[in-house]
């Protein structure tokens, strides 16, 4: 948390100042109001006051209750502005960050838990800072100053008031010591609730075809049945609290008012008066004293939980990029997209065992290098490694005759065009999607979209919307078919027009006709273009110029679909898995 | 204050949802009661503690004004007499005594409430979830065309407990509050009219004010809810998207819109967190208003003699009690508005048209040798659009039936007709002579064994995975059922053998899944079979033992492949072809081709000449 705060801005740091100066402020009038009120009361008992007596003092303390309130609308500005402002900041900060992560750190934390800790973790701690600029300052302030005023009335007093707050103490600390650990559990079986039930979802064929509904609610009825009864433990727990906070409230003012008769009776004569009005002041204060304890430990009752979230967001904010610019900027020397593997191998950080070994090839403008492989052989962390999702461990990887780690990442990736195997949509309209990014030639006109779209074999369908190409993409692309999607992404590469195409996998989700006719587009309208192509497909890889086959991360064979088949034993095994021999001795 | 919508699942960003309104109060109050009718006496109860409870705390400060009488009369008494008679100590005692009894024995009773409460409402929550989970298997397949499984799962998880965080607060506050304010009030009309009357009439004064404040407030919240919401989706999208935004140097773009949403959040986000922090002391100066007024009013009285002092500390009190429920109730009505909104989308959820009953004298057991007709089919998934008309067919025991066509273009249609995930709008399936309608879905579905694309497993041992339901299954069945797939030496070079447990990432690759369902189904042993050949991203290796093993499991089985492997098509008995929804074509290979259709078309375009 104090590493977060660090990146609080000087004026942030300043205002909170002035905020706690307002707390204090604040604090101070709050507890004059009983002054007043002990005022009201003397005047009241003071034989021959006068009536505009008690309304000066009753008017002093609606002065002073207005002037707390205004202190605490002040501190209550204040907060809200440095905590809203320090959690934009903070959003910010680690969105950028998370930005210009690689692969590597991605998948290290996971999207879903960057996702929680970029929106639900920094609103806890928006959440804490705000609470704590106002109560986290106030309530010490308050018990302090509240235990000085006290401590000067008797000492009989004071000593049942530090009764009553240990008390509490001891009660709230018994109760947060029991359900706490209970709330980690109840935090699993949650998941776990969760985990069965879509698993029966997900499963539903399965669950039917196998008359397995029996057997899921079995599942279902245990984790509920554990989750239930640890929610009857925390929950009847918590209910103590309420009942014996009033307990400790009620019963503060009771006995300050029994030991008062018992001190106004044994004091002397002139002390009786002054008694009485302090018990009456008394009783005020060391409710102040006890609230200020309650929210307190309300407040470390939070700060545990926001000190998670605080730490989630420094680890990302401490996570460098492993990908950075390189420091050279080359003019661009276009129309190259010569792409060139030089012994590169690459492992994961601490893994033991390299994902490709060795690789070498060369692309020349223009030609199509297929990659293919069984999973896992490293098809797709070669193609990874151009735009620098990863970087190589050993070896070089060359693009236009230049080192892709010289090149500032902004121009290396306007070389590229890279389409994935899942192919991502972002909200707006198609037109947008095909533009999308910044390919360093500035926008795209209408033009270039559909023409983009027509070689992405992506027209006939975008025309066929009511829309055409301002037709809307919903979140996630839900709203378009895989293949369309599909289409749609590729189409984003090819306007981009980029020296090098990089297909993931992306034809997968595209039937046999529409790959067939892409490749075919591809071929004939953008034949300067490298096309890098990592593929399952027998059908869609037996055309390119070469053919690349890997098994656990080696190259096995490199050539021509002919040569492959005469001899690479891998090769033939993939080809002979799609195709009977006789279809392969035909095509 | 936003502890009950705190999100819990680890990945949810979209927990936080502003106070939603239920869309008909009163019948999801209605169907609530119903619900809880068996725990009415338990609540009733309840709210009779908690209402006794409230009285007890009311009853204090009357108990205290005597207290304070008591030693006035003594301070009085003992400065005019000079000191003889001072005060009655004992008189004080028995009316401390009797209220530390009573405060006492009112913690109990609302202790006695809360217990209560949070027993009725988790014993609530457990039988709604428990409903839930049933019936999402008593639902049609239809239903889930519709409603993502997302939704689902947020009822069962979130919506339940917000009805178990809600209700439990809200109700027991709710009653307390009530009896707090009409108690107050009566116990302040008792003591004192004017002062109640001045009592009454600052509150209202303040708690207008705050009104104001709230009902100008509110948009502010609601629009933080909407820009949280949109930056949460910002966020999700560029996230998951990040290597698309990286390869195509979008990061620029993407933080221009991150900067846009972000400031605007920045301004409802202060807005709404400087009102809900002002909203605690603003309540505190609601109190000293009344306090302060109070004091000055009874301070007159008293100098007119016409009360004691006493009379203004038990004000001083009972002005705080009085003031301190209008917040309980504004919060618990807000708390109840919650829980009546989720309860009402898990009613929903329950009151949804289940399955059609089973016929009357529906066979429950049948063995059948495999052989499958479709006499007259007729189905559409909406009413609107048949997609498949009049089909006829017959399927005798040990044919293979393939079906073909592009990706989305229905395949699974026949399966869902064959399994009685759907039922045909007209016409019917027999299996061996008998209309799979007049048998239970159990006693159809026992004919089958069925191995689906996605392979499906659960969280647990590979050996629950391979029984799943089966009862009385030996360790040697499934160990020779895992021989016959080719998993039984892999299995045991894993640490636990079969009992390791397949989670997310237990080192069990796409192909082997595929092989444990596969293991599952020959296990199940049925005369028909549904198999979904699709294996895509599955090595070379595992894809020839996967084929191998699919072989195996169609002999002698009546055998409905959603086929992708040529091998597959050309061998088939009888090929469906299906496009659009639609069966368009039906014949064998050699006629299809001959036909020169779509078939013709797609196979000629997956292995015609290398193109130039």
């Amino acid at each position: 948390m104090l590493k977060l705060l660090k990146h609080m801005s000087p004026k942030e740091w300043l205002m909170a100042l002035i905020s706690t100066a307002f707390v204090a402020v604040n604090v101070y009038l709050e507890l004059r109001l009983p002054d007043f009120m002990s005022e009201i009361t003397t005047t009241i008992m003071t034989e021959g006051s006068r009536m505009s007596d008690i309304w000066r003092s009753g008017g002093k303390m609606l002065l002073c209750a207005g002037g707390s309130i205004a202190a605490s609308i002040i501190v209550g500005y204040f907060a809200a502005r440095i905590a809203a402002a320090f959690s934009m900041r903070l959003r910010f900060t680690v969105f950028s960050k998370v930005q210009s992560f690689s692969l590597g750190e991605i998948n290290k934390f996971s999207t879903p838990s960057l996702i929680t800790r970029s929106t639900n973790d920094i609103n806890q701690v928006q959440m804490l800072i705000a609470m704590g600029l106002q109560v986290m300052i106030k309530a010490p302030i308050m018990a302090v100053w509240a235990v000085l005023k006290i401590s000067g009335k008797g000492y009989e007093w004071t000593m049942a008031t530090g009764g009553f707050i240990l008390f509490l103490l001891l009660l709230i600390t018994g109760i947060s010591l029991l359900i706490i650990p209970r709330f980690k559990r109840i935090q699993e079986m949650t998941d776990s609730i969760n985990r069965v039930t879509r698993e029966n979802l997900t499963g539903l064929r399965v669950v039917r075809a196998y008359n397995a509904e029996g057997y899921q609610q079995r599942k279902f009825d245990l984790a509920n049945r554990e989750l239930t009864s640890l929610h009857l433990f925390t929950s009847r727990t918590t209910a103590l609290l309420f009942p014996c906070m009033s307990l400790v409230m009620n019963g503060l003012t009771l006995s300050v008012y029994w030991i008062g008769a018992t001190l106004i009776e044994g004091a002397g004569m002139a002390d009786k008066l002054v008694l009485f009005s302090n018990m009456v002041v008394f009783s005020q204060y060391a409710m102040q004293v006890v609230i200020s304890f309650v929210m307190l430990t309300m407040i470390f009752i939070m700060i545990p939980r926001v000190l998670v979230s605080a730490k989630r967001i420094n680890e990302v904010l401490e996570t460098p990029a492993s990908v950075t610019d390189g420091s050279d900027f080359y003019i661009s020397t276009s129309g190259l997209g010569e792409v060139e593997f030089k012994n590169v191998s690459f492992k994961y950080p601490n893994a033991e065992d390299y994902v490709i070994r060795n690789i070498s090839f060369k692309a020349h403008q223009g030609e199509t290098v297929a990659f293919i492989g069984s999973t896992g052989s490293g098809k797709s962390t070669i193609i990874n490694l151009i735009p620098r999702f990863y970087d190589v461990s050993e070896g070089q990887v060359m693009v236009d005759g230049i080192d892709v780690r010289s090149y500032p990442l902004k121009q290396l990736r306007e070389k590229l065009g890279y389409i994935p195997q899942r192919s991502v949509l972002f909200t707006g309209s198609v037109a947008s999607n095909v533009a999308y990014g910044d390919s360093g030639r500035g926008e795209s006109s209408l033009e270039d979209i559909k023409r983009a779209a027509y070689i992405a074999q992506a027209s006939d369908f975008v025309e066929t919307l009511p829309e055409g190409y301002d037709a809307p993409i919903s979140q996630g692309g839900t709203n378009v078919s895989g293949g369309q999607k599909q289409r749609l992404s590729i189409a984003r590469a090819i306007c981009r027009e980029p020296e090098i195409f990089i297909f993931d996998d992306s034809f997968s989700a595209l039937d046999f006709k529409t790959d067939k006719n892409l490749r075919k587009a591809i071929k004939s309208e953008l034949s300067g273009t490298t096309c890098l192509i990592v593929a399952q497909r027998i059908g869609t890889v037996r055309d390119a110029d070469r053919i690349i086959v890997l098994e656990e991360g080696n190259l096995v064979g490199s050539g021509r679909h002919e040569e492959l088949m005469q001899d690479c034993e891998v090769y033939r095994e993939i080809a002979l898995s799609q195709l009977s021999e006789e279809e392969l001795a035909n095509g | 204050m936003d502890n009950k919508r705190e999100h819990r699942s680890g990945h949810g960003p979209r927990s936080k949802r502003p106070i939603e309104k239920p869309k008909n109060f009163k019948a999801v109050l209605k169907r609530f009661l119903h619900f809880s009718r068996p725990y009415l006496p338990a609540i009733i109860a309840a709210l009779l503690l908690s209402a006794v409870g409230a009285v007890m705390t009311i009853i204090g400060p009357d108990k205290l004004r005597q207290i304070a009488k008591l030693i006035e009369e003594g301070v009085t008494a003992s400065l005019k007499c000079g000191g003889q008679i001072g005060i009655d100590l004992a008189a004080v005692g028995k009316v401390c005594l009797n209220l530390a009894f009573l405060y006492g024995f009112g913690a109990l009773c609302s202790y006695a409430q809360g217990f209560i409460m949070a027993t009725v409402t988790q014993r609530l929550s457990f039988t709604m979830r428990d409903m839930i989970s049933g019936k999402i298997n008593r639902l049609p397949l239809k239903y889930f065309d519709k409603v993502s499984y997302g939704d689902v799962l947020s009822r069962v998880t979130n919506d339940v407990d917000t009805i178990g965080q809600t209700l439990n607060m809200s109700i027991g506050q709710l009653t307390s509050a009530f009896a707090l304010f009409f108690g107050s009030l009566i116990m302040m009309l008792y003591t004192n009219v004017i002062l109640t009357l001045v009592a009454v009439l600052s509150t209202i004064l303040s708690f207008a004010l705050m009104a104001i404040i709230m009902a100008r407030s509110q948009k502010y919240f609601v629009r933080q809810q909407k820009q949280l919401g949109s930056i949460n989706g910002h966020i999700e999208e560029i996230y998951s998207g990040l290597n698309i935004v990286r390869a195509y140097n979008g990061e620029e773009q993407s933080e221009k819109v991150f900067s846009e949403i972000n400031s605007k959040l920045f301004e409802s986000a202060w807005k709404s967190q400087f009102i809900s922090g002002i909203m605690m002391p603003l309540m505190g100066f609601v109190g000293n208003f009344g306090y302060a007024a109070v004091c000055i009013a009874g301070a007159m009285l008293v100098m007119d003699g016409r009360m004691g002092f006493d009379v203004i500390i038990a004000f001083m009190i009972y002005i705080r009690l009085f003031t301190q429920p209008l917040g309980q109730l504004a919060q618990s009505l807000t708390g109840l508005q919650s829980t009546a909104a989720a309860a009402e989308r898990v009613f929903e959820f329950l009151d949804e048209e289940e399955l059609s009953p089973e016929e009357q004298g529906a066979v429950t057991s049948h063995k059948s040798q495999g052989r499958v007709e479709f006499r007259d089919v007729c189905f559409g998934y909406t009413p609107e659009k048949q997609v498949i008309r009049n089909f006829s067919a017959l399927a005798t025991t040990g044919q293979k039936i393939a079906i073909v066509g592009p990706t989305g273009s229905g395949k699974t249609t026949i399966v869902n007709l064959l399994m009685r995930f759907y039922e045909p709008d007209s016409g019917e399936i027999l299996i061996h002579g008998i209309p799979s309608r007049k048998m239970t879905r159990s006693c159809v579905r026992d004919q089958f064994c069925m191995v689906l694309q996605d392979a499906w497993l659960f969280e647990g041992s590979i050996r629950e995975n391979i029984i799943y339901s089966m009862e009385g299954i030996t360790d040697e069945q499934v160990e020779s059922a895992c021989r016959a797939v080719g998993l039984h030496h892999y299995i045991r070079t894993l640490p636990n053998g079969y009992d390791t447990i397949l989670g997310d990432n237990a080192g069990v690759s796409a192909g082997q899944r595929q092989l444990i369902t596969i293991a599952r189904a020959i296990i199940e042993n049925a005369p028909l079979l549904i198999l979904d050949e699709a294996t895509s991203s599955v090595d070379t290796r595992t894809e020839l033992q996967i084929q191998r093993s699919m072989e195996k499991l169609t002999e002698g089985r009546t055998s409905f492949i959603i086929a992708h492997r040529l091998s597959t098509i050309k061998s088939a008995d009888l090929i469906l072809v299906m496009r659009d929804g639609e069966i368009i074509e039906r014949g064998n290979h050699s006629e299809l081709l001959r036909e020169g259709g779509f078939y013709a078309e797609l196979y000629n375009s997956q292995f015609d000449e290398p193109s130039a």
